[in-house]
């Protein structure tokens, strides 16, 4: 097989480091996308403190809170799901998973009640009562649903990305090799596939290969261990998780800069 | 569906992948679809350029009918509303359609591979995944035009609060530009992972190209700066659906707010607009000198410090727009200093023609129109970059001339360089030489005579994006319009000439045609095979030293 | 920054005991308690600073213990520098406006 090592066409290698960082450059991006909301925000406090404080105290405290400590339980259930997968514990990995997605859902719920009462309460975008207030309230409530909705949104997509990666991680991990008839192959007419223990001994046999034979895919599916284990193998985790908490970074300082500043 | 990996398209039964050209190249798709569903980087970029050349003729032709109508004050052939919304359409058109993909995404995707040594982009697919996200972007903005209250009437600039109140169909508009936003942070991210993990072997930063020098500053550029103006764009059409306030004023928003929001992105956007074209202009000019370029370093440290400094200007386009005199005065003196790398470059080019020899190859008459285009858009950067002579000409067609100078001058004559400069790689004919040569002059002397005048027009005061005018400035806007003519016809003539050039030029299957090439494209074959190299290079060589390379089979 | 084949060049260090991210939780879940009561103290001017600061270190457990920047290289450090000073620089050079208006 020293002919492949010199065809860049089967150079089939995961960059797992290139794939970190290009996560990183994503995240950055929504950073900066909320970045610009709290420029806003920095702006209109400084020059409303008042109406923000007492626009502030319309908001239920107690549901924000309940609320950070539900998207702070799902970074831990997150990072224990890829410790998990480190630590070979697939059941683990699984079960954390669920959980950090029945988190996001329970974060959903509440904003949905939260919304719900202040709809309720004619005080949204838009509504007569919110516009009798004074300027600096209105300009906080639109900042507040405005970024909360945004924020809710990449809950939303979070939570529909970490459902997908529930089903990858029960696929994996596994390994593939492709031989095609002209890379590797030829010299391989009249040999069979077989496979060998530590000793030598064949355990299983294929037919012999023909000429006819274009393709040979062998796919792996292995229980990991330790032992065996390669940070590559669950690197689309990995990257969903760094969404995930970016997600739960951000919620950090929506709380609060919307809910105590009373 | 599922787009495969591109390591996984090898076909059983297929011509080896490196046999033959990416043209002729058989993979799991055929004819058109081989098209819309590659992950090739070259197909790509090829599809990039069409469709952004499309565009550009579109804009040009609102272009053209904006000059018909300010031939003479008063009504020509439109009413004021449609001439308002005429001259955003061209902004809107020019600017996200044709100059912001840029020379990035067209040779940007067809050449940064290959300069690098590499098979392909990072993330293939989603180097795909932002091709249709451009061509949705696209879609979404032509279908602005012909739904609800009719195409935007704002200016691009989209400034609030008309931009919250008017009836016509912003809230669309602002959405196409947020798809076409995110089609350029993906290529952004992209071309920057490629950068750092891809380079052949022997490659260090300071090896690399010019060129992708370039795509590397802009990549950044286009990660940082463009989630701000996705915000604004987001806000806009939150404001406009829900009115929240923030933007305004009868709800205590901001609308200068919204102007540096804007302006965040929207400054370093033009040099994401610029950069690339610089990098293409110094591989231009060292190829058809015939000299290694000078001052290498200098040239790629300072397309990383256009890059930095264009990030925090952004008010200079504010001057006059009520903000305080402190931001006044800091945004002025920043924006003296963003003038400084760029005369890096432009001295580094003069000192590589020094002594050179010169081929007066189309491409190196372009790049030498565009010396002399870009530093006169650039010195009336700094002029209006001077708080006391802005307060007279903001707003007014010194503006127009100075962005005109540097975007139309400026990534335009660059791109015009580098269709020429790649021609025979991408295509393996050579363009019939006597047609570029008049088309040049026609575009060059047009071009100058279409915006040379737009300064004096506006140093006498004559209002920008003003559908009729007093009587007094009719003669600069007479000479400005035939100027559109002449340089309307060059460039019809160049595109004509290229396009029959494609299948009708003489045939040029050399790998470095110009023989001045040193760059990796120029080892290759004309046209590339799919995954450019048979073997990967070893580079071990400065980008332009004359030696050759090890050779590429 | 020369390049060879990605997967040479990982430093695998051992996996991250699972006890960590119990502590990085209560702290995290901790310092929450401790800002929302900080929130009822009617601290004044400085109670947005307070809030403020109390909230990126929150964010800097996350991003340290959660996110794994502890064991990642100066590059990634570096993107988080970039990201901040972005942000510094937008928010920063706007308030050269708003505040002296």
């Amino acid at each position: 097989m020293s002919t492949e090592a010199h065809s860049i066409a089967l150079a089939h290698h995961k960059d797992y480091r290139g794939s970190k960082f290009a996560i990183w450059l994503f995240l950055i991006t929504e950073v900066i996308l909320f970045g610009g909301m709290f420029l806003l925000y920095s702006v209109y406090r400084s020059e409303h403190a008042a109406d923000f404080h007492r626009g502030a105290e319309e908001l239920n405290t107690l549901l924000g809170s309940i609320n950070t400590i539900i998207l702070l339980t799902s970074s831990l259930t997150m990072a224990l799901a890829i410790a998990g997968t480190h630590h070979g514990n697939r059941k683990l990995a699984l079960w954390m998973l669920a959980v950090t997605v029945l988190c996001a859902c329970g974060f959903l719920v509440i904003k949905y009640f939260e919304w719900g009462a202040k709809i309720h309460h004619g005080i949204y975008p838009g509504s007569a009562r919110l516009a009798a207030f004074p300027k600096g309230e209105i300009l906080f409530f639109g900042l507040y649903f405005t970024m909360a909705g945004v924020h809710g949104i990449h809950v939303l997509v979070g939570a529909v990305l970490l459902t997908v990666m529930f089903f990858r991680v029960l696929g994996q991990p596994h390994a593939k090799l492709s031989f095609v008839a002209g890379h590797g192959l030829q010299h391989a007419e009249g040999a069979r596939l077989a496979i060998i223990d530590e000793q030598g001994t064949p355990l299983w046999k294929g037919d012999k290969i023909d000429t006819t034979i274009q393709r040979i895919d062998v796919k792996t599916k292995y229980w990991p261990v330790k032992q065996r284990f390669k940070v590559e193998d669950f690197n689309q985790l990995e990257n969903a998780g760094l969404y995930w908490h970016i997600v739960d970074i951000i919620w950090i300082f929506l709380f609060p800069l919307f809910y105590l500043i009373t | 569906m599922a787009i495969p990996r591109h390591d996984e398209h090898v076909h059983p039964g297929a011509p080896d992948a490196n046999e033959v050209n990416f043209y002729q190249y058989q993979g799991r798709w055929h004819g058109l679809a081989s098209w819309i569903f590659s992950t090739d980087h070259k197909k790509i970029g090829l599809m990039y350029l069409t469709l952004m050349l499309v565009f550009f003729t579109v804009g040009m032709s609102l272009g053209f009918m904006i000059r018909l109508e300010l031939f003479k004050p008063g009504q020509q052939f439109v009413s004021a509303q449609t001439y308002n919304s005429l001259f955003t359409l061209h902004g809107v058109i020019m600017i996200f359609l044709f100059v912001i993909p840029g020379l990035s995404a067209s040779m940007g995707n067809f050449m940064l591979p290959i300069m690098i040594g590499a098979k392909d982009v990072q993330f293939p697919r989603l180097n795909l995944l932002s091709w249709w996200l451009f061509v949705t972007g696209a879609l979404l903005a032509v279908t602005a035009l012909f739904t609800g209250g009719g195409p935007p009437d704002t200016g691009w600039t989209f400034y609030a609060p008309y931009s919250i109140r008017t009836g016509t169909n912003v809230t669309l508009a602002a959405f196409a530009v947020f798809v076409l936003g995110f089609s350029s942070i993906l290529t952004g991210l992209n071309f920057v992972t490629t950068i750092h993990r891809m380079r052949a072997p022997g490659m260090g930063f300071f090896k690399m190209p010019l060129f992708v020098w370039s795509i590397y500053a802009t990549g950044w550029l286009q990660v940082v700066a463009t989630p701000v103006i996705g915000i604004t764009l987001v806000l806009i059409m939150v404001e406009r659906s829900f009115g929240i306030g923030v933007f305004d004023p009868t709800k205590g928003g901001d609308p200068i707010l919204y102007q540096h929001m804007f302006w965040i992105y929207s400054h370093p956007a033009v040099y994401i607009m610029i950069l690339p074209g610089l990098g293409a202009i110094s591989e231009v000019i060292t190829v058809h000198a015939r000299r290694t370029i000078f001052g290498y370093s200098f040239i790629a440290m300072s397309s990383i410090a256009i890059a930095l400094f264009g990030s925090i200007v952004w008010a200079h386009h504010m001057f006059v727009s009520g903000n305080s005199l402190v931001a006044n005065f800091v945004f002025s003196l920043l924006t003296m200093i963003v003038a400084i790398p760029s005369a890096v470059k432009v001295f580094n080019w003069v000192a590589t023609l020094y002594k050179g020899s010169i081929q007066l190859e189309t491409p190196m008459l372009y790049a030498l129109a565009f010396i002399f285009i870009f530093m006169i858009g650039g010195f009336t950067g700094m002029m209006i970059g001077v708080l006391s002579v802005d307060v007279h000409v903001h707003d007014t067609y010194f503006i127009v001339g100075h962005f005109h100078y540097i975007l139309f001058g400026g990534l335009g004559f660059a791109f015009f360089a580098s269709l020429h400069h790649w021609f025979p790689k991408m295509f393996a004919r050579m363009y019939h030489q006597v047609p570029s040569k008049i088309a040049w002059f026609l575009t060059f002397v047009g071009f100058n005579v279409l915006y040379g005048p737009m300064f004096i027009l506006g140093w006498e005061g004559m209002p920008r994006r003003y559908w009729d005018y007093l009587p007094q400035y009719t003669h600069w806007h007479q000479v400005s319009t035939v100027g559109s003519w002449i340089m309307v016809a060059g460039i019809l003539m160049m595109f004509i000439n290229l396009i029959h050039s494609i299948k009708h030029g003489e045939e040029c299957t050399d790998r470095n045609p110009w023989g001045g090439g040193r760059t990796l494209e120029w080892t290759v074959p004309s046209p590339p095979p799919l995954e450019n190299f048979r073997d990967v290079p070893v580079v071990d060589r400065g980008p332009y030293d004359l030696a050759p390379h090890s050779e590429a089979k | 920054m020369s390049h060879d084949a990605g997967h040479h060049e990982e430093a695998h260090h051992e996996p991250v005991g699972y006890g960590q991210y119990f502590m990085t939780w209560f702290a995290l879940v901790f310092l929450t308690a401790i800002t929302v009561t900080a929130a009822g103290l009617h601290l004044g001017a400085i109670s947005v600073l307070v809030a403020l600061l109390i909230a990126t270190v929150k964010a800097s457990i996350v991003l340290w213990l959660f996110m794994h920047m502890k064991y990642e290289d100066a590059t990634f450090h570096r993107l988080i520098a970039v990201m901040m000073v972005a942000l510094a620089i937008f928010i920063g050079l706007t308030f050269t406006d708003t505040l002296f208006r």
